[in-house]
């Protein structure tokens, strides 16, 4: 999301308006998602914390669970998305510059509410952490190792974990199977699948072959290629259980 | 008098009261978030929500008198998640005394591979007794959990969830219902237990 719109991009680039926010959520919520997560991507980057007046407005318009991410630095922010109707927080970009705000959040409002979005460049030093992504200009490694933060995080408190591997974002060319499988050994909390979902079979790979408890995708939704019944009627075929 | 559909949240300190009080109004009835004793005394139905920690909630319920003003309800009353943990006798969480409204204790769940806690997602119902309070679901509905604690099944369970071992997804003893999972955020099968919540006869369950 960017300025109340929903935006998607390719690899974090050349983001583009898809559409009104409580559009879509109602869509998706019709169309029998399980979990809806918006993300603002300008807010770290920015320097301000999202503008919480659509996080009241999505929770009247909700009936399934959703997450909300982006600049969420303090407690007191994630309590008043928290309060406004929102089930769980998630953070990025605040965490790796103040990794003791991951324990602070699950301290006052439980590890079942705070999810750490890890967002995961494939580079010849190995999987690294990057920061900022939602502005090109001013994205960064934070120098951190992607397996060693799964592991930092959980210890801190985070009580689920979204692993967007960059390289695949917006591809369509399938998840990171190989990295996903990598961080499942390492993850004892609920793992969230993120980035390059462009077939009903990337998805049942992931959950076969990386094990994850879940798989987010934006692209493939928003445009329509994909819609989530057909995509659970695959899943469903292939012996993967899916709620209908 | 009030009218049938109002209800009374009890404010128990945590978040997430916002999206009970939604899906209650969606389906017509008329909130307000209380944590006054003689407000909810006087409510015709009662939700008594919680996210958080059972040491925390059961003090801010000290802390107004509703401890002792909760268990002399005989209005409906529905516990959600930790709300519903609350109502029996003792939590593992922070080693708390609870209500006692209901009998049993509230045990941690244990993690093993494959299952992680907190447990978080989509799970479905096993009904063990009808119940007003699961009427019209499909059979296994599917609802939404968020929990590191757990209910086992014991005589006040009248539906179950499996998760590694069973343990209680709906409770009941008299005018006391309660549901480990969160019907506001449970899509259809959700609202329908909230309507049947909405249904419950005012005057108790005698």
């Amino acid at each position: 999301m960017r300025d109340g719109q929903v935006v998607k991009g390719v690899r974090f680039r050349e983001h583009r308006v898809v559409g009104d926010i409580l559009d879509l959520a109602a869509r998706y919520r019709d169309e029998g998602a399980d979990e809806l997560v918006f993300y603002d991507i300008t807010a770290s980057p920015e320097g301000r914390s999202v503008d919480r007046s659509w996080v009241a407005r999505v929770a009247r318009l909700l009936d399934i669970p959703f997450c909300v991410a982006g600049g969420i630095g303090s407690v007191q922010d994630a309590e008043e998305i928290l309060n406004a109707g929102a089930e769980k927080i998630s953070v990025n970009s605040p965490a790796l510059a103040d990794p003791e705000l991951i324990d602070r959040l699950a301290e006052r409002f439980g590890a079942q509410c705070v999810v750490v979005g890890i967002d995961s460049q494939t580079t010849p030093e190995g999987y690294r952490v990057y920061q900022f992504t939602g502005d090109p200009a001013r994205t960064r490694d934070s120098r951190r190792d992607t397996l060693a933060w799964v592991r930092e995080v959980q210890q801190r408190g985070a009580g689920e974990i979204v692993l967007n591997c960059m390289a695949s974002d917006g591809t369509r060319h399938g998840y990171d199977i190989e990295q996903l499988r990598r961080a499942r050994a390492l993850c004892a909390v609920p793992l969230v699948a993120s980035g390059g979902a462009g077939s009903p079979a990337h998805f049942e790979a992931v959950f076969r072959d990386a094990q994850v408890d879940a798989a987010l995708a934006a692209s493939v939704f928003h445009s329509g290629a994909i819609t989530i019944p057909s995509l659970k009627q695959s899943l469903a075929t292939a012996g993967i259980e899916v709620r209908r | 008098m009030s009218a049938p559909l109002d209800v009374a949240i009890i404010d128990s300190g945590g978040a997430n009261l916002a999206s009970l009080r939604y899906a209650l109004e969606r389906l017509g009835a008329r909130t307000h978030v209380s944590r006054d004793p003689e407000a909810i005394g006087a409510a015709p139905r009662v939700v008594l929500p919680g996210v958080g920690a059972a040491a925390d909630a059961m003090r801010r319920l000290r802390g107004t008198g509703l401890d002792t003003v909760i268990p002399r309800l005989r209005v409906p009353l529905l516990g959600v998640c930790l709300g519903m943990q609350l109502l029996f006798e003792h939590s593992a969480e922070g080693d708390t005394p609870c209500l006692g409204v209901l009998p049993g204790r509230i045990e941690r769940l244990t993690t093993s591979p494959g299952l992680p806690v907190p447990h978080m997602g989509w799970n479905t119902l096993e009904p063990l007794v009808a119940d007003p309070l699961l009427a019209e679901l499909p059979a296994a509905a599917y609802v939404y959990f968020v929990h590191g604690y757990a209910a086992p099944v014991g005589a006040a369970t009248i539906a179950g969830v499996q998760y590694g071992r069973p343990f209680s997804a709906v409770v009941r003893r008299d005018n006391f219902w309660g549901v480990q999972f969160h019907p506001e955020r449970s899509a259809k099968a959700g609202a329908q237990v909230l309507r049947n919540f909405l249904a419950l006869p005012v005057a108790g369950s005698a």
